[in-house]
């Protein structure tokens, strides 16, 4: 592979691991401080891609878009969390499981009856639609628009989350509920809050998504599975560990696409290597995470407890 | 609407009702209603539904019980459905039968029953060639034809290097091996991608350093609307132009938009075709639904005008609905073009090339060509019917 | 007056075990052979959802990649088959040992975490298995695979609905029997203590990590089973049972019926699917039903329809005894209490005495 190539494809997975990044960060938080099992978050990323799309198509402004999306996701997920998630944070990972399974299917079919199976478009904004002389290749430039968002979310979080009043409450509810709550801080709020913060970055992550990807119901599911992959090969409830996490795994899965079945043509026959490239290049984040797990249980950067 | 309600309660509750008069009909509608694929699906029921109400809510001038299924496209579930529409309700005829996996499923209930089972978005090759069935039909397409015209286009024009990408699955894999029947060029690469993937940047860095003179791809439903999106925003439509079937469909274009201009696909209807029939059935479609329609919506359309033919030849006899739907399919008008059945009950119609441009300033399609006119599928020859 | 001895919580599951069997019968007479379609493919599921109970419901082993073995099972009848051998005794072979070497290779690796790891890890392993029969163009891939030749046992074809269903709901009473007998005995025991301490459990001598490894590795061949039955009901197997969702679906029902109870299983396949038919058939978007539906579920707490069933038995039992509390304070009234035995499971308690 030339250098350029290899520089794309560097970028490339950067790109991707950014985009998990966004929904992996909002997910992490109300997993690891909460212990909240949410499949559901993959609905929020979809009700900020629609929420997105729409007010983007009514106003043609991409920064209100973003707004609208934010606030739509953060809507619905505060919705969820007064209802539902609220009286399930004392319970078993279980019932989590099974309430947001739930969830993912009532989201589906809702977007279905509204708007219909067919997707939605989503015009590029003006400013980011062009491409970039890169080496030699042409790169979107709307792609280096999400990784600068992401770095700077990135940026924000570790902000909040060790320099605010607010941060430094989330970590302490993190490690010691009981003594939060008993200081006089609301943890139901708090909880709250951090449910809501969840919510609004998946939002941002759909909305952001929106232009490159099918807008349409059920999207949430293809980025669901690989944003727990991600969390869970970072550390549940670190950022830092999310962000590490989704840069690793953008990297092995773009990689791993294009180098499998170029290697495997090398030392097996035509078909097979056709056959099998692109299997073992599907399983390889898979296979990476199950690594994680059996050597390192608790993730590669996983946030101190007491 | 409301004898409706009460037939699909006493269906529910498995009751014996007599839900209509002796002389009616019932249909199945089996179609992906739900999942990546629902837009598929929700055109086919919209064609035959559409087709059903000009026709007064009668098929073969009977009245008409549709009993519509969403297979969810699971095999397992699709094969559920079929049972329960050839057991419990007594299905008259199966339309839809979704994809090929779910097809191909329920072929053995299908079979052993005998009832007349036509496909609206399916041909696979199994079926069209050994182990074709006097009463399953396709009034799709065989599914390599739309590749195969592809492929011949290419070749037509003189194209020497093409780079090959598809989802990795039976299908992808089949429109491959399509488009290389008649295509005899170089084939630059041959790149399988996942199914259901969302980022194909890795691999249009990769198409883009190989620097083909063209790129054929598959990626039905989503996935196309992604690939096409991405490759677009990446600058390549101009330098690379894009040879695609079922991606660029009138199910994806009104997501693409400006993004697909330029792209060729291939397919046998689009609703660009200039006939009488098609006109017509254009605009009904749109004032109804507010949509251009697919192809898809076209094969559920043709379905319905087929059944109400076929079902006025049988005279109300079960037994002879087959032989009339093989005799009905050279006889009735479809949207499409010159239509009728092989021997194997495949179509035998036109293989188009449109183009998608930009005409006044909407985002639109056009035909450029047609590169394999009444073209027979590859595998009659094997199958055994008369 | 009503038998003190009935409860619900057993009884109940019993009868509703005993309407099956007659299933057959009653679908010949009414002329409705979908019924018997139907009812199989729900004992199919029972039986893959009382495997997972075993993991789930007693070892507190949260298995989201169960879809896993199901699938295993249906293809270990399909790839022989593919190949011309239809002995029932082969595929059942093949499934116990493909299926038991996975979920011990599966269930070795998995169990050195816990909690949301071990889900993932589960779903992990699943997907994997997903993707590699997606891209296995030989046998079918995402298109499926027709099982040619479904199992024969003597003379017994599974591939006919009749036979299959008689074998089903013996392999499904056998399966209800056992557990009943598993969840009073030392293995049980250990293994519901595991989930509850398995600290404990290891002072008092016994390995964890062992007997979850058993009790996984039994749970994954049983489903396994299931899934050999699945693939000859269906005769044909297609990768679309090893998706996630069917995973999500297992869960639901386990949880549904009751967790960790032995009729659960059974309750939760029944009303799931049983619901899931009836929504079908009154609208197309069924699942903006279901949906809440389970959300609901998961709200009401656990125990499920069992635990429902058991509340109601607390409920007559105490009304019951305050009846009884009150009757005897008029120790002159020697009425005929015809089935009021004391017959209540409370020790120690003092029965009451006729003068």
């Amino acid at each position: 592979m030339s250098t350029t190539l290899l520089l794309a494809q560097l970028l490339n997975g950067l790109q991707y691991g950014v985009l998990l990044f966004l929904l992996a960060a909002g997910l992490t938080l109300v997993f690891g401080i909460m212990s909240f099992v949410n499949l559901a978050h993959g609905s929020l990323y979809m009700v900020g891609a629609y929420a997105g799309a729409l007010s983007y198509d009514a106003t043609g402004s991409f920064a209100l878009a973003l707004l609208a999306a934010m606030a739509a996701a953060l809507v619905i997920g505060m919705l969820m969390e007064l209802t539902i998630v609220s009286r399930l944070y004392r319970r078993d990972h279980l019932d989590h499981v099974l309430a947001t399974f739930g969830l993912v299917m009532f989201f589906n079919e809702l977007v279905r009856i509204i708007w219909g199976p067919q997707p939605l478009f989503v015009q590029v904004p003006e400013a980011l639609g062009g491409t970039v002389k890169l080496l030699g290749l042409n790169y979107p430039a709307y792609r280096f628009a999400i990784i600068v968002v992401g770095l700077v979310v990135a940026v924000l979080a570790q902000l909040v989350i060790h320099k605010t009043r607010l941060g430094m409450l989330i970590r302490a509810g993190a490690q010691h509920p009981q003594m939060v709550s008993a200081l006089g801080v609301n943890i139901g709020l708090l909880n709250a809050v951090l449910f809501g913060l969840g919510a609004m970055l998946a939002g941002l992550a759909g909305a952001m998504a929106g232009p490159v990807l099918s807008v349409q119901s059920g999207m949430g599911e293809s980025v669901l599975i690989a944003t727990l992959v991600v969390i869970v090969i970072g550390g549940v409830g670190s950022i830092k560990g999310a962000l590490y996490a989704s840069l690793i795994v953008g990297l092995v899965d773009t990689f791993g696409r294009v180098l499998l079945p170029v290697w495997l043509r090398q030392v097996a026959e035509r078909s097979l290597a056709d056959a099998a490239g692109p299997a073992l290049a599907s399983m390889s984040v898979y296979v990476l995470m199950a690594l994680v797990l059996a050597l390192r249980p608790q993730g590669l950067f996983p946030v101190r407890r007491n | 609407m409301n004898i409706e309600f009460q037939c699909r309660t006493a269906a529910a509750l498995s009751l014996a009702m007599a839900c209509a008069t002796a002389n009616a009909v019932t249909i199945g509608l089996v179609a992906p209603l739900s999942g990546p694929q629902a837009l598929v699906g929700q055109d086919q029921v919209d064609g035959f539904q559409l087709a059903v109400e000009k026709l007064g809510g009668k098929l073969g001038g009977e009245p008409l019980t549709l009993l519509k299924e969403d297979d969810q496209l699971k095999p397992e579930v699709g094969q559920q459905i079929v049972r329960k529409l050839i057991d419990k309700d007594k299905a008259d005829a199966i339309v839809g039968l979704s994809f090929s996996n779910v097809l191909m499923s329920s072929l053995p209930k299908l079979v052993e029953a005998n009832v007349v089972a036509i496909a609206t978005n399916a041909g696979p090759s199994p079926l069209a060639g050994a182990q074709c069935k006097a009463n399953i039909f396709s009034v799709a397409w065989q599914n390599d034809g739309a590749a195969e015209a592809m492929g011949k286009f290419a070749q037509d024009k003189g194209l020497k290097r093409v780079y090959l990408m598809a989802p990795n699955y039976q299908a992808g894999k089949d429109m491959l091996a399509g488009f290389k029947r008649h295509f005899k060029g170089q084939v630059v690469d041959e790149v399988y991608t996942q199914v259901n993937q969302p980022d194909y940047s890795a691999e249009i860095s990769q198409l883009q350093a190989a620097a083909p003179q063209a790129v054929f791809v598959f990626y039905p439903g989503g996935m196309g609307i992604n690939f096409v999106k991405q490759m677009s925003q990446a600058g390549l439509m101009a330098s690379i132009p894009l040879y695609s079937v079922f991606t660029v469909d009138g199910t994806t274009l009104p997501a693409l938009r400006d993004a697909a201009v330029g792209a060729v696909s291939g397919a046998m209807y689009d609703a660009a075709l200039d006939t009488p029939e098609n006109k017509a059935f254009v605009a009904a479609f749109q004032a109804r639904y507010k949509r251009v329609p697919s192809l898809y919506a076209a094969t559920g359309y043709d379905a319905a005008q087929l059944l109400d033919m076929a079902i006025r030849k049988a005279g109300g006899d079960t037994k002879k609905l087959a032989a009339a739907v093989k005799a009905a399919g050279s006889e009735f008008k479809s949207v499409r073009g010159p239509f009728q059945f092989g021997k194997n009950n495949m179509p035998i119609q036109n293989f188009y090339a449109f183009e998608t441009w930009r005409d006044a300033g909407k985002v639109s399609t056009r035909l450029i060509g047609t590169p394999l006119p009444q073209h027979v599928d590859p595998y009659a020859a094997q199958c055994a019917l008369p | 007056m009503f038998p003190t001895s009935l409860r619900v919580s057993a009884a109940l599951p019993l009868a509703l075990l005993a309407a099956l069997a007659v299933v057959p019968f009653v679908a010949d007479m009414a002329g409705q052979p979908f019924w018997l379609s139907f009812f199989a493919r729900i004992l199919i599921y029972a039986i893959a959802a009382s495997a997972l109970n075993l993991a789930l419901g007693f070892g507190g082993l949260v298995s989201f990649g169960h879809a896993l073995f199901l699938g295993l099972g249906s293809y270990a009848v399909a790839l022989p088959a593919a190949h011309g051998f239809a002995q029932g005794w082969l595929h059942l072979l093949v499934v116990l040992g493909g299926c038991g070497l996975v979920a011990l290779l599966v269930g070795a690796v998995s169990l050195r975490t816990t909690g949301m790891a071990f889900i993932m890890i589960t779903l992990a392993f699943a997907q994997m298995g997903y993707f590699l029969f997606v891209s296995l163009k030989a046998y079918g891939g995402d298109d499926g695979l027709a099982v040619s030749q479904t199992s024969r046992f003597f003379s017994v074809d599974l591939g006919a609905v009749r036979p299959l269903y008689v074998v089903a709901w013996l392999v499904l009473a056998l399966v209800t029997w056992w557990m009943t007998h598993l969840r009073a005995s030392a293995f049980g025991m250990a293994l519901r203590g595991t989930r509850q301490n398995a600290r404990r459990v290891q002072a008092m001598g016994m390995q964890p990590q062992q007997i979850k490894l058993v009790a996984y590795v039994l749970s994954g061949v049983m489903c396994g089973v299931a899934g050999m039955l699945l693939a000859n009901m269906n005769a044909y197997v297609s990768p679309s049972t090893l998706a996630w969702t069917v995973s999500g679906d297992l869960i639901v029902m386990v949880v549904l019926g009751g967790m960790g109870s032995v009729y659960g299983p059974l309750l939760g396949a029944l009303v799931f699917l049983g619901l899931e038919e009836v929504l079908k058939g009154y609208t197309e978007h069924w699942m903006v039903v279901m949906g809440p539906l389970i959300v609901l579920m998961a709200l009401l707490g656990r125990g499920g329809l069992v635990g429902l069933m058991q509340r109601l038995d607390e409920r007559m039992a105490t009304a019951l005894k305050t009846r009884m509390a009150g009757s005897s304070a008029n120790l002159d009234t020697r009425a005929p209490v015809s089935a009021t035995l004391p017959a209540q499971d409370k020790p120690g308690e003092a029965a009451w005495q006729p003068r």
